[in-house]
């Protein structure tokens, strides 16, 4: 017990010993460096993740090779040269030449042209849909919403793929539009319920209130907090839905309801390489390729974006 | 309970309802009539005959009321392009073989990945994770006729084990089971796992912990258990996929099951029988659908009480 140190005496310090240093208020109220904003944390958090990265990264060139290739290359994509059929990879043609002896090497790329358009934009009109239609349920509530909901509700217990296959039966889908169309008539439904759900718990949620007991005006309360809050929801959604397009656009043309010949998509191109895949597997070999890899680029992405955009969710 | 069952189930009936309704006049509302589309330059004489053998002459209403009718008898239509082929009988004909398929290798997709699930949890970050993780990653990447062309060529072509196509025997179901697995492992491994890493960091595990109760008791007893409830609803929208998940895996291996057939009637245009399996597919799914809100009111009493109010 001895042993503990006791406190100096009081007497060792003067008064003189202490300096006022003072509060200098405009000193305190200066930002020692600059704010760091939610984007400004989330892209620093998504380049820390080097797999989704590298994803990012891939996704772009594919997408440039998609416009350049189609453009610059010598062949054409519709060009048939019977003199070439079905020849292997070559120093002339990259990917070979499929039975009509069109250059595959150009035909992939063309073809990621459409399947690439179709996923981003299927996503992206899915996600605008579904964010109006949730928004309002959301913002009116009450029988509004209920009835809104209901309907959705009836939209979505009809399997997808279906929906998907009646629709272009019906448009008799060839073009990309009318294809883009039954992939989205119902497919706006899942981001609905997202959106609606997501903007009523914000609006339930203590920052809101607060701001409603300041006297902030609702448009502003939307504006300001609602959209901000479920835009990175979004952006995640939009990046994990764009592969589900991609495949239900492979899946219409290895049925045979997607895109016409002579115009091509990946999913087109694995159909036709299929029925030559024995004895020559490279027909089917690069367009699956470049739908897997664009599919596992996406998802990829999607878990960097989600683990950046949304730090709660992250596990 | 009972209730609630039945409140579903009226609910259920008003949906299939409004499809039926809706894919009916979708169906009707295509740009000429269906024998024009079948056959381009038929006589006016004969297209005339074929339209009313068909009722396509009446007005559309009467051909609504009298399809709702036939519905309510179980007659589904008849196929155009082949008289005499009844949807009904396809849907008897066939369906067993789309649900042994559909069944079997969602039953094995399942276990695995559940398994898979825990296992990866269990060991997090250390290999186990990172391979099965992979794996989960490029089987919902990878398109299943791609899987299913690769599987065709390496084990009937490279190595001869399986027989490439057909209907019959044990052997047959090997490879499309095999290939239709892949995706419910990939899927019910990523959701297990992080099922099971909420489930760890409850309290009641560390109850369990203190109390000294073994590992193994606690996987199997108290992780197990709770983290496989929000599976249910996931299984439960596969079981409505069963019959129509498996469209192109069944036309690949030349399965005679109702996916081979939808996909044969799309191509041929023959609007009676893809209407009347698309109500079979749509009604398959609400069902499933139905069952699976009961199955999770079953064993989670919060649902059943939030929903009875």
């Amino acid at each position: 017990m001895s042993q503990i140190k006791k406190n100096p005496p009081s007497d060792a310090f003067a008064p003189g010993d202490f300096e006022i240093v003072g509060a200098d208020t405009a000193q305190s109220e200066r930002f020692a460096r600059r704010p760091v904003t939610y984007w400004g944390d989330a892209l620093r958090r998504f380049r820390q993740n080097k797999l989704a990265v590298a994803a990012f990264f891939l996704l772009l060139l594919i997408t440039i090779m998609t416009i350049a290739v189609p453009m610059l290359s010598p062949y054409d994509y519709a060009k048939q040269d019977l003199k070439v059929r079905k020849q292997w990879p070559s120093a002339d043609h990259w990917f070979g030449t499929d039975d009509l002896g069109r250059d595959l090497f150009t035909r992939v790329w063309q073809g990621g042209r459409v399947s690439i358009a179709i996923g981003v934009l299927g996503a992206l009109i899915v996600a605008a849909v579904g964010c109006v239609y949730g928004g309002i349920a959301a913002y009116f509530g009450g029988w509004v919403d209920m009835l809104m909901m209901r309907i959705v509700e009836i939209l979505s217990s009809v399997p997808n793929l279906l929906v998907i296959i009646m629709m272009s039966i019906i448009l008799d889908s060839s073009s990309i539009p009318t294809l883009l169309l039954a992939m989205t008539i119902t497919g706006w439904c899942p981001v609905a319920r997202l959106v609606r759900s997501q903007m009523l718990q914000i609006s339930r949620s203590e920052y809101v209130m607060a701001a409603r007991v300041m006297g902030v005006p609702p448009l502003q309360i939307v504006l300001r907090h609602m959209i901000p809050n479920t835009l990175s929801l979004i952006i995640v959604n939009i990046t994990f839905r764009v592969p589900g397009f991609i495949f239900s656009e492979a899946f219409l043309s290895y049925v045979g309801l997607g895109v016409q010949p002579p115009n091509t998509s990946w999913g087109a191109l694995a159909s036709a390489g299929q029925a030559n895949l024995l004895f020559y597997p490279y027909m089917m070999l690069f367009p699956s390729l470049f739908i897997a890899l664009t599919m596992l680029c996406f998802t990829l992405m999607g878990d960097g974006l989600r683990d950046a955009l949304d730090p709660k969710l992250r596990r | 309970m009972l209730k609630f069952t039945l409140k579903r189930l009226g609910y259920m009936l008003v949906v299939l309802f409004i499809v039926v309704t809706i894919t009916f006049f979708l169906v009707h509302s295509i740009p000429g009539d269906p024998i024009t589309a079948m056959v381009q330059d038929l006589p006016e004489e004969t297209r005339t005959v074929y339209l009313a053998r068909y009722g396509f002459d009446q007005p559309l209403g009467v051909q609504y009321v009298r399809f709702i009718k036939a519905c309510l008898c179980g007659n589904l239509g008849e196929s155009l392009r082949y008289p005499g082929r009844k949807v009904i009988d396809i849907v008897r004909n066939y369906a067993p073989v789309s649900g042994v398929i559909g069944g079997l290798s969602l039953a094995i997709g399942f276990t695995i990945g559940i398994l898979c699930g825990i296992l990866a949890a269990l060991n997090r970050n250390k290999w186990p994770d990172k391979l099965i993780m992979v794996i989960a990653i490029l089987g919902t990447t990878i398109p299943t006729f791609v899987t299913a062309a690769v599987l065709q060529y390496l084990l009937t072509v490279t190595w001869p084990i399986f027989p490439t196509t057909g209907w019959g025997q044990a052997k047959h179901i090997v490879l499309p089971v095999l290939c239709m697995c892949v995706g419910p492992v990939a899927t019910y491994a990523r959701y297990m796992r992080s099922s099971v890493l909420d489930t760890v960091n409850q309290d009641y595990i560390l109850t369990a912990e203190a109390k000294g109760v073994s590992q193994f008791r606690i996987v199997t007893r108290h992780i197990f258990r709770n983290s496989f409830l929000p599976c249910i609803t996931m299984i439960c929208s596969s079981i409505a996929g069963i019959f129509s998940g498996s469209f192109i895996i069944e036309s690949i291996f030349a399965i005679p099951g109702l996916g081979k057939y939808f996909i044969s009637a799309i191509n041929d245009r023959d609007y009676s029988v893809v209407l009347g399996l698309n109500i079979i597919f749509t009604g398959i799914y609400i069902l499933a659908m139905l069952l699976c809100d009961i199955l999770m009111a079953l064993t989670d009493p919060r649902i059943r009480y939030s929903n009875d109010r």
